[in-house]
């Protein structure tokens, strides 16, 4: 087997596994550049992952070849709903956004199974029967070599997560939402001065991380685990919190991380049938992405800095 | 300063009361009945012998993880690693349970060493990472729980089993398991390990308000600046307080590979444990008694959980929305306290 059939398998498996994490870590950015911890992703994953497969299940028959995309719409507007909760907890009432964001995991988790169990008599939900099509992309799946690795055979939304990496970067760093929000993560004091609603800028910033959070659960449960149990979601949320700090807090170095990620996983998974690397324990790559994370925040792999206001509530006048 | 007292004793009591009737209304809009389910979960947690066997067993781990968490929190660290610590503890005390043949008397007090020193091992790197970097402890607490969690799945595969699921029974010499116990809670899994957490409270409670060690560690989590400028070594006591904090973890993970389980198998998941140490923790506001109340009370709410879908086909996982409830209230203190101050006032 030589390079680039190896390459077959590894990148298309890489840019599937990758589609969840750059959703969710693109959310954490949201959130984090405002100046709110979200270790809460995990749940909203979790939280997004049960909306979709629950909607899916229900509406397969009456929407057809529609509903995993109206069960993505779904989940992103639960998703938002739900991180309220967080946003109202370590916002408006000043609690400590780790442990606020520890609630919602705790939460998601068992509200959705408890749901799954009131619904389905069961601790797991059935599998899906509409998922997402396979496409190839017109005109670049037909550039040689590339084109059959990056753009041949893929899921539509592992191509909507590339894109919407480029879309976060451009409303963060080019439009005026995006300098305030990132104003309020640095200097909350500075912005409020300049007029900014540093409140309604923080919960927005929660919500749309609610909402990604929920489009990457939905993305993986539709795509990946195809039902819903304990097990669905399990770190998923926290390795999309990893992607977001080793792409240093910068939507497209997420993206790149998480596609990185999406390797390692990949690896983990296809590595027996790959010659070079069946002799590599699998340990190894499944402890990769947080090793490099550690490594990377250590100052290892170029410095990281959190936004600086990253952690600590606003209290109006408080110097 | 009695009116503080008394708040700081409030909130806690009025977030379990507030975590409840949440619970409760959960139940009520699903259908179900909150009655019959609270009582299923009072009789399956205090029930007969039996029950108040398995709630003593499984508040022996959270007291020890609650320790670890507040340990941490007590010095201005936040250990959200205890599940990470709590694994490579509870493989280190398998293996010492497997590996040597002596007697009791060396036996068991190495095996528990020997996970504190793994728990310690584990806290140490994010301590370290955090003294000399200016890391953030959170983030890389997190990834070490995810590295601990696949490293002992792969030592009990290839070392301590030929590619099996679980590792040997460790020997009787460095068992916690009772028979006296047993017998006396009607056969329930109630192990020693109990009086051991007792003693890490005891311990806690001593270093950090009793030892001059303990009121550094305090001063820095306090005021790094202040305590640097009296004198005292930020980065040391940073990494110290974090490795104390991983060897309280270490030892919660004892209790399951000598007591509960009395061997370690490959996990597919976190145990969870170290995640509610966070929750004992909040709730026993980081104090060594608080967290012995707390550690039982979420012990009760485990254990009594599991008769809930049998008596009142009650799912169990209600009780994990009331735990999330309970730690959203306290973490949203400043509310409970709001409320409480309007109270006050209006009284006077």
């Amino acid at each position: 087997m030589g390079v680039y059939e190896a390459l077959q398998i590894i990148v298309p498996s890489a840019i599937f596994f990758a589609a969840p994490l750059i959703f969710t870590a693109l959310g954490g950015v949201f959130s984090e550049r405002s100046g709110v911890v979200n270790i809460g992703l995990e749940g909203l994953m979790v939280i997004g992952a049960f909306t979709s497969v629950v909607f899916n299940l229900t509406f397969a028959d009456r929407f057809g070849e529609l509903t995993p995309w109206l069960a993505l719409l779904v989940a992103m507007v639960v998703g938002a709903v739900f991180s309220l909760l967080h946003a109202v907890a370590s916002i408006t009432f000043r609690a400590d956004q780790v442990v606020s964001g520890v609630a919602i995991n705790f939460l998601a988790v068992g509200l959705s199974l408890f749901l799954v169990k009131k619904m389905y008599g069961k601790g797991q939900t059935d599998q899906i029967q509409v998922g997402f099509d396979k496409i190839d992309i017109p005109v670049l799946s037909h550039i040689p070599v590339i084109g059959p690795l990056f753009f041949a055979n893929g899921y539509i939304p592992s191509y909507i997560a590339i894109a919407l990496a480029f879309v976060v970067w451009y409303i963060l760093f080019k439009t005026p939402f995006g300098l305030r929000l990132r104003a309020v993560g640095e200097h909350p004091m500075a912005a409020d001065t300049m007029g900014i609603n540093v409140t309604k800028m923080r919960y927005i910033a929660v919500m749309i991380s609610g909402a990604l959070g929920g489009i990457g659960g939905a993305v993986y449960a539709t795509i990946i685990s195809r039902d819903f149990s304990h097990a669905t979601i399990s770190g998923h949320g926290f390795m999309a919190l990893a992607a977001m700090i080793f792409g240093k807090w910068h939507p497209l170095g997420a993206m790149g991380a998480a596609l990185f990620f999406g390797v390692a996983q990949s690896l983990s998974i296809v590595g027996q049938a790959i010659p070079f690397l069946k002799n590599v324990p699998t340990v190894y790559l499944l402890i990769a992405p947080y090793v490099l994370t550690i490594l990377a925040l250590a100052g290892f792999i170029g410095r990281a800095d959190a936004p600086k206001a990253l952690g600590t509530p606003y209290v109006k006048g408080k110097r | 300063m009695s009116s503080n007292r008394v708040t700081n004793f409030l909130v806690p009591v009025f977030a379990v009361l507030l975590g409840m009737i949440a619970g409760s209304i959960v139940m009520l809009v699903s259908g179900y009945d909150p009655i019959a389910g609270y009582s299923a979960l009072v009789y399956g947690a205090f029930g007969d012998s039996y029950y108040i066997g398995e709630t003593i067993r499984q508040a022996t781990p959270y007291i020890l993880a609650g320790l670890a968490v507040a340990f941490a929190f007590r010095t201005g660290l936040f250990n959200i690693g205890v599940e990470g610590q709590l694994i490579v503890g509870w493989l280190a005390a398998v293996w010492v349970g497997v590996s040597f043949d002596l007697p009791k008397i060396i036996h068991l007090p190495l095996a528990i060493l020997a996970a504190a020193a793994a728990g310690a091992l584990w806290a140490f790197i994010p301590g370290f990472l955090k003294a000399r970097f200016k890391v953030h402890e959170v983030i890389i607490t997190i990834m070490m729980n995810y590295i601990a969690l696949h490293v002992s799945n792969a030592v009990i595969r290839s070392v301590l089993s030929d590619k099996g699921f679980k590792s040997a029974k460790v020997h009787a010499s460095a068992s916690l398991q009772s028979e006296f116990l047993q017998s006396i809670t009607d056969y329930s899994t109630l192990h020693y390990g109990i009086i051991v957490a007792l003693i890490g409270a005891v311990v806690m409670w001593f270093l950090l308000e009793k030892t001059t060690k303990g009121y550094e560690l305090r001063a820095v989590g306090f005021n790094q600046h202040a305590s640097q400028y009296a004198g005292m070594n930020v980065p040391r006591n940073i990494i110290l307080a974090m490795v104390i904090s991983g060897a309280f973890a270490g030892v919660a993970g004892a209790m399951e590979g000598l007591g509960t389980f009395g061997n370690i198998s490959v996990k597919a998941g976190f145990t969870g444990v170290g995640f509610d140490g966070i929750a004992v923790a909040l709730l026993g506001s980081n104090n060594a008694f608080g967290i012995i109340l707390s550690a039982f009370l979420f012990g009760a709410l485990k254990v009594g959980a599991l008769e809930m879908p049998s008596s009142a086909d009650v799912p169990t996982e209600l009780v994990d929305i009331v735990i999330a409830l309970i730690i959203f209230f306290v973490a949203s203190s400043y509310l409970i306290r709001l409320l409480l101050s309007r109270f006050q006032k209006e009284g006077k």
